[in-house]
């Protein structure tokens, strides 16, 4: 195996592994500060138990995010050094004052949430969460800016063959990185909402389920946060897409199985299956004008095939194959789109159905179920979606400056490549099986678990655990 | 060489200095769980001494390699790629140390053991391999014209790296030693105290093995004679300064000298390299320096602006988050976590 074909496998399994965990604790972590700021201001105790609970899953998810994190930032210059000193002068900028803007504060202030609720006011406590809660979506912003830069490249000159950063505000004002920022953001909110939902349908079917009323509050709140984040993250994509057909068509095109031009109006292809090498689709069911709308809000307008635009791109490019990997490309976009409007229908309907008048939800089992199940969606379809925006920047890494095959490290050599991805896989194995184990137990304990304790350790939870100051 | 070249310079020496001062100590506490301790109570409570500020301490790292990656894009290409495997160790032991914290608390009593060894593992590898890096990068390794590093396990591994790490994971421990001693009471304040007292003897003949093996290892007496010397006999002197304070129960000064000796030995490979950033053991015309490896001045500038206004600020809710924690943990805080 050639070292690029290791290197990019090494760079999706450790972000894809990462990004399980950063949506679901910026997503978590935003209920849980929502419940929190609830108890702040009814003072009703069943709050406080709910961001106790949901808080302690948040945590989990938030610890192993953290620690894959460190993973990236140090792929680039182990497995892309030729990468990181072409654009090091862009990408490193955003890098640095993720760590310093948002790194910093995220961690300072989830230390002082995590050990402060008998030291401070609980309003002054509602506060670390919520500033956690904004530190994490600024860390989504700055490292967003520097994908941007890849998709998108802007403010830079060409200098002795590297990119030099002519204009740092440009970098901001990338159209791509306010998409991005809005998709993702908007994804992480769907996330973590459906997480709660879905968790709590799993606890009402239990047969001996001690408190119900906890996990329907839960839920309501869940979906609350899925319906809203379900709208947003259509918006967001949906003007993602309309950026994507001028920015990079081929990219497009893809996700479409395109090879030839469309006619006017475009058909929207459901489902097909395209035949990869020899550049053509095999089937497909097509629904007549709806790409026409999707691409330019309007039933009309041709859409370019990757023919053509392959066609174009050797004129301009010189001469490669840019054809990315259509038929993920395209099932990918597929499986995040409808699982994106699957949780939007969910997230609507469940709160149809638990509305005070007629709570059939709770009575009928397979609709418990199906939220149930949901709770696994948002994983895929976060996943896929970074599959397109990926995968579908072949072969670039930075769109139209440098390739793929450019980017690796010339000295790093097939073993290393073997021994980290081998280290890489059996940690992630580990840790997730023991997260998901955790999260289990966590569910089996309940949110009542600390009032189920013996008298003895319930004395020993009230005596303070600190004595006299250390700097004194 | 720019002003800004070299204020990143010494920015990056700073942030380093900060993440082995600080994290220095929680990889000092973290072996301590499995070294220093009579019971899973006490366990409990070194690691609640730790508790809210670990993760903000690793972000010191974080950021690190971040100002490298921004400020000087050719340095960081040529080190993480140069010391892959080295980079790896130190990864994989931040990635098992870092979620121990959590699933130890989790986890059911049987499995917990398990985690503890974990993180004191992981916070043995980390300083351990970070000596190694450091040591064998001043001591020179093969980079060509290219900036691009083939090197061979005799260059990452040898006896001045190995000291170079033992030594870290040394000071690291002395440094968490003397971290508990501020930060509990009851037994084990006592216990870290002897132990330290003790562990100083150690030091001191690594601290002379360590200056002998600069000196034929390394160019620093012939580049930089004075601030090499100076700064080891300044790092001797705090180790004097905390040795004398441990036997006289002065915790503070103990405590502030040994995150001192980080700084100071972190000074002490920088000022050495100094113009270098990574020294080539094939030839000196392929030493990357200040003025070939920095990033635009455009870009420095930029980083300067966001620095200058941002570090502040950061700096000071970090120093709060101490003042709010600064009380002595007296045992486990049970279920405050919860």
């Amino acid at each position: 195996m050639s070292i690029v074909a290791l290197g990019r496998f090494q760079f999706a399994m450790t972000t894809i592994y990462h990004y399980f965990f950063v949506p679901f604790s910026i997503g978590t972590g935003l209920v849980v500060a929502i419940m929190e700021t609830m108890y702040v201001i009814t003072k009703k105790d069943e709050y406080l138990k709910m961001t106790k609970f949901w808080g302690n899953i948040f945590l989990l998810s938030f610890a192993v995010g953290v620690v894959t994190g460190i993973i990236q930032e140090f792929q680039f210059g182990m497995n892309w050094s030729a990468y990181s000193r072409f654009v090091g002068d862009i990408f490193g900028a955003p890098l640095a004052v993720e760590a310093l803007l948002a790194f910093f504060m995220e961690s300072t202030f989830l230390g002082l949430w995590i050990f402060t609720w008998k030291m401070v006011s609980p309003k002054l406590h509602v506060t670390f969460m919520w500033i956690v809660t904004l530190a994490s979506s600024l860390s989504a912003l700055w490292i967003l800016a520097a994908n941007s830069f890849m998709q998108h490249p802007t403010g830079y000159t060409i200098k002795n063959g590297h990119a030099v950063m002519t204009s740092f505000s440009a970098l901001l004002k990338n159209p791509q990185l306010w998409y991005e920022f809005g998709h993702v953001i908007a994804a992480a909110i769907v996330t973590g909402g459906i997480i709660i939902t879905g968790l709590s349908a799993f606890q009402l079917l239990k047969k001996k389920e001690g408190n119900p009323d906890f996990y329907k509050k839960s839920m309501h709140i869940g979906l609350l946060v899925a319906l809203f984040g379900s709208i947003a993250v259509l918006t967001a994509g949906d003007l993602q897409m309309k950026a994507l057909v001028k920015e990079q068509p081929m990219k497009f095109a893809a996700t479409e199985g395109l090879y030839k031009n469309s006619g006017d109006p475009a058909s929207w292809t459901l489902v097909a299956w395209a035949n990869e090498n020899g550049h053509k689709r095999v089937w497909g069911i097509e629904v007549p004008y709806v790409l026409s709308i999707l691409a330019y809000d309007e039933p009309s307008g041709s859409v370019k095939g990757m023919n053509a635009i392959n066609k174009q791109l050797v004129k301009e490019y010189g001469n490669r194959n840019y054809y990315p990997p259509v038929n993920t490309l395209f099932w990918s976009f597929r499986i995040m789109a409808g699982f994106g409007t699957l949780m939007l229908l969910v997230s609507l309907l469940g709160l149809f159905f638990t509305r005070k008048k007629n709570q059939l939800l709770y009575r009928q089992k397979w609709m418990l179920w199906i939220l149930g199940l949901c709770t696994f969606t948002p994983f895929l379809a976060n996943t896929t979606g970074w599959l397109v925006t990926e995968l579908g920047r072949y072969p670039w890494t930075v769109y139209g400056l440098f390739t793929i095959k450019q980017s690796i490290s010339p000295n790093v050599s097939v073993a290393s490549l073997l021994i980290s991805n081998t280290v890489y896989f059996l940690l992630f194995t580990g840790i997730g099986a023991t997260m998901i184990s955790l999260v289990v137990r966590e569910l089996k304990k309940g949110p009542d678990y600390e009032e189920k304790l013996d008298e003895e350790e319930k004395r020993a939870a009230k005596i303070d655990p600190f004595d006299k100051e250390a700097f004194e | 060489m720019s002003g800004l070249q070299l204020l990143w310079f010494i920015l990056i020496a700073v942030l380093f200095s900060g993440f082995f001062f600080l994290e220095g100590f929680d990889f000092g506490v973290g072996m301590a769980v499995q070294s220093l301790t009579h019971n899973e109570n006490e366990k409990d409570q070194i690691v609640a001494t730790i508790g809210p500020v670990w993760d903000g301490n690793e972000v010191w790292l974080i950021t690190a390699g971040g100002a490298l990656f921004a400020s000087y894009p050719f340095w960081y290409a040529t080190l993480f790629s140069g010391y892959y495997l080295i980079l790896l160790m130190i990864l994989a032991g931040l990635i098992v140390r870092g979620v121990s914290f959590e699933f130890r608390k989790n986890v059911p009593a049987k499995r917990k053991q398990f985690w503890n060894w974990t993180l004191s593992i992981g916070s043995l590898i980390v300083p351990f391999f970070f000596g190694v890096m450091f040591i064998s990068m001043i001591e020179g390794m093969p980079i060509d014209a290219d900036g691009n590093m083939s090197a061979t396990f005799g260059d990452y591994i040898n006896l001045f790296s190995v000291v170079g790490g033992v030594a870290m994971v040394l000071l690291s421990y002395l440094h968490g030693l003397n971290y508990i001693a501020l930060k509990t009471t009851g037994p084990i304040r006592d216990r870290a105290k002897n132990y330290a007292k003790f562990l100083y003897g150690i030091l001191y003949i690594g601290l002379v093995a360590f200056a002998v093996l600069m000196y034929f290892e390394t160019d620093f007496f012939k580049m930089h004679f004075a601030t090499t010397l100076i700064l080891l006999v300044l790092m001797v002197v705090l180790t004097v300064i905390a040795n004398v304070a441990v036997m006289k129960a002065a915790e503070i000064t103990t405590f502030v000298a040994s995150g001192a000796t980080f700084v100071a030995l972190v000074a002490l490979i920088f000022t050495g390299m100094f113009p270098r950033v990574m020294i080539s053991s094939i030839s000196s015309k392929y030493d990357l320096l200040i003025t070939n490896s920095s990033s635009s001045p455009y870009t420095l500038k930029i980083m300067s602006y966001t620095a200058i206004m941002f570090l502040p600020l950061v700096l000071a809710y970090i120093g709060w988050t101490y003042y709010v924690f600064r009380r002595r943990v007296k045992h486990a805080p049970v279920l405050e976590t919860k």
